[in-house]
């Protein structure tokens, strides 16, 4: 085969796997809306995450603004904080409220932000004040099961 | 023509594994000759080509090439020595993914920066040389097994060596092409000055185009001389070699005990 | 029997001797072939070359599985899913499967049957038809000459093998859920994409398929040069070089996906 086909032929398929890897980063990955280089950071302390995960969404008002970057356990204050990323262009209040909200009824649990009032921003390293934790079914269910039976004593 | 000693062999040993090969070989080939290692199959010439080539080491004894001893050589300097020799591999070994005219420019391109141009009137002289100008643009698939021959031969002069060594070039050739190897490998030696050593077993050719003859019997050389010694040498090795005798110190039956014995007829009968 | 158990075990022992060995031989030819790469680099001609013969004519198995693949894993993701409500994740299920696992493994697989047996039976009949100890008399190590470049154009074809693999199968499955079953185009893309990560799904693809295609070629140009010269030789050679890598390629996968995706 003469080398300039050869070459061509060559060309095309480094051409085509890279365009390939291109669209698994771009169209199937989120690379274009995931990139850490304009993000800032914000801490959340919550009492319980139930079950939140590392890269789980940040939204508000259902649009994602940002993803959990780390979930730790303060042995200072025996609750969980949490490290998110927040796209730069988003910029929140400093009474905004975060909550641990799930998709669904069985969903994937994400991080809600509503905006509050204040005139401040959050900045870079801050930590939301406002938090309110994750309802664990388990809990709800004992508790409503516990309300029942002392309405029942009531008769 | 010189009597100048290219190679010399002292006393070589070879063994492959526990089985010994070689067993204190002497021999001395000169500048400008072709000389002919002969002996039957499995009687270590091809081992002996390859202890010339550096491409194994021998147990005992060396091997000197224009003055150096081949195993004792740096693998840098094995491979410059290298550069000036050649080697005609029994069915030519050319490289099936390169047409001939690229086989025969190989080591032009590996080793040397002439500009592309003066490689081609090169690689067409050394085809002409063998008279397969005209095919330069076949790939080896579209060869006879002569004409391979005939290429890997243009190959292995592509560099001018001072040393070639054919391995079994007669082998499974047509008397035509069998005597058109022959006559090149003469021709081709006088004109380059080289030396040329075959083994082969085929003696009628061989004896027609070599100056000196050594015969290589288990291991040792059982006989040597010119071709005119060899036809007329008494000795019983070398007559039924050169006569193709089917009996003689070469026997046809491979050890074994006796006849009868194995047929179970000898003892049971008293 | 005593005598006979004695020797099943010298067998057994033997033999485990032998596949040492072999490790052994094959681990110090490996970095042989490292060593000797230079040539490789410096005429990258000859990298290209191979790469149309590794790579190109791999082209055709790889885009014509990774479809089917894709399809397949559309429509049994579809049927599954539907059952729960939720169908508009079979993007998801057809991404994650296809880079995390699926594409380079299975393209791992084509690409050692494919193209490893191949260079292997390639390097066999070279060295065979002694036109590697031809080259070696010329003064030209065949290493660095003839095995360096397979390696190298395997080692850089299977990741872009990989992922044109992952590319046609979201294609195949997109095909499927979309165009044939009717999911919501809109829903299968976004899922898909807020549910795949660059970093820990796409990278770790990567990855795996780069170490897929130092493996599989690295016993493939092994395999061949280590054949023993004749035709059965080399056909033997060519028979492990598949069965050897697509061992390799699954091992290593369960090694690699412990690392990456348990948190290691």
């Amino acid at each position: 085969m003469q080398r300039a086909t050869l070459d061509l032929w060559v060309g095309l398929f480094v051409m085509a796997g890279i365009a390939a890897l291109m669209v698994l980063s771009l169209k199937v990955g989120n690379l274009d809306t995931y990139n850490g280089s304009d993000t800032y950071v914000v801490r959340g302390n919550f009492e319980n995450i139930g079950g939140l995960k590392v890269r789980a969404p940040v939204k508000s008002s259902g649009v994602v603004v940002g993803r959990v970057a780390n979930i730790q356990f303060s042995t200072k204050t025996y609750d969980a904080i949490v490290t998110m990323n927040i796209e730069r262009r988003y910029q929140f209040p400093k009474d905004t409220f975060a909550s641990i909200l799930t998709s669904g009824l069985l969903g994937e649990q994400y991080i809600g932000l509503d905006a509050g009032g204040d005139e401040a921003m959050l900045k870079e390293g801050d930590t939301i004040m406002k938090t309110n934790s994750a309802l664990v079914l388990e809990e709800m269910i004992g508790r409503f099961l516990f309300d029942k039976a002392s309405d029942d004593n009531a008769f | 023509m010189s009597s100048e000693t290219l190679v010399e062999i002292s006393d070589l040993n070879f063994s492959y594994n526990t089985r010994r090969i070689l067993n204190g070989v002497n021999m001395s080939m000169n500048r400008g000759q072709v000389i002919a290692i002969m002996g039957g199959s499995g009687s270590g010439k091809t081992t002996l080509l390859k202890l010339i080539g550096g491409e194994i080491t021998p147990s005992s004894g060396y091997v000197k090439v224009s003055g150096q001893v081949i195993h004792e050589l740096s693998r840098d300097a094995l491979f410059a020595m290298r550069r000036k020799m050649g080697m005609l591999f029994q069915f030519g070994a050319l490289f099936t993914d390169l047409s001939v005219f690229d086989n025969v420019a190989f080591q032009m391109r590996e080793h040397t920066n002439l500009p592309e141009s003066m490689i081609r009137d090169l690689v067409l002289m050394k085809l002409h040389a063998v008279g397969l100008r005209g095919a330069h643009h076949l790939m080896p698939a579209e060869l006879s097994g002569g004409m391979a021959r005939r290429v890997a031969l243009a190959r292995s002069i592509a560099l001018d060596p001072m040393l070639i060594m054919f391995d079994e070039p007669f082998t499974g050739l047509d008397p035509i092409s069998l005597s058109v190897i022959g006559s090149l490998i003469r021709r081709l030696t006088d004109a380059l000055e080289m030396t040329s050593v075959i083994v082969t077993h085929d003696v009628q050719e061989s004896l027609s185009i070599v100056d000196y003859v050594y015969f290589i019997a288990d291991g040792v050389i059982a006989a040597h001389g010119t071709p005119d010694d060899v036809r007329a040498s008494k000795a019983p090795f070398v007559h039924q070699f050169v006569h193709g005798e089917t009996d003689g110190p070469v026997p046809f039956h491979y050890p074994a005990q006796t006849y009868l014995k194995d047929l179970q007829l000898e003892k049971t009968v008293a | 029997m005593p005598k006979r158990i004695i020797a099943g075990i010298q067998r057994v022992g033997h033999s485990t001797i032998e596949g040492i060995r072999r490790l052994g031989h094959a681990t110090r030819f490996f970095l042989l072939v490292l060593l000797k790469s230079g040539t490789s680099l410096r005429r990258f001609n000859l990298v290209i070359r191979e790469l149309f013969y590794v790579g190109v004519l791999s082209l055709i198995i790889i885009v014509v599985s990774g479809l089917f693949v894709g399809m397949v894993l559309g429509l049994q993701g579809y049927e599954t899913l539907q059952k729960y409500g939720s169908e508009s994740a079979v993007g998801t299920l057809v991404a994650l499967s296809l880079v995390r696992e699926l594409g380079p493994v299975v393209a791992a697989l084509l690409f050692a049957s494919r193209a490893g047996s191949a260079i292997t039976a390639e390097i066999g009949l070279m060295k065979a038809t002694e036109q590697l100890s031809a080259m070696g008399m010329m003064a030209v190590d065949p290493v660095a000459r003839v095995v360096a470049p397979r390696f190298w154009a395997g080692v850089i074809s299977m990741p872009l093998l990989a992922a044109i693999f992952s590319v046609m199968g979201v294609f195949g499955g997109y095909l499927v859920a979309v165009v044939f079953i009717g999911v919501d185009a809109g829903s299968f893309w976004s899922q898909m994409q807020s549910n795949v990560d660059f970093r820990i799904d796409i990278l770790n693809g990567f990855i795996k398929s780069c170490f897929f295609g130092v493996a599989v070629t690295a016993i493939a140009v092994f395999e061949g040069y280590d054949s023993p010269p004749t035709a059965e030789g080399v056909s033997g050679a060519t028979t492990r070089t598949v069965v050897t890598s697509s061992l390799v390629i699954l091992g290593l996968d369960f090694i690699l996906t412990a690392f990456m995706f348990r948190g290691l």
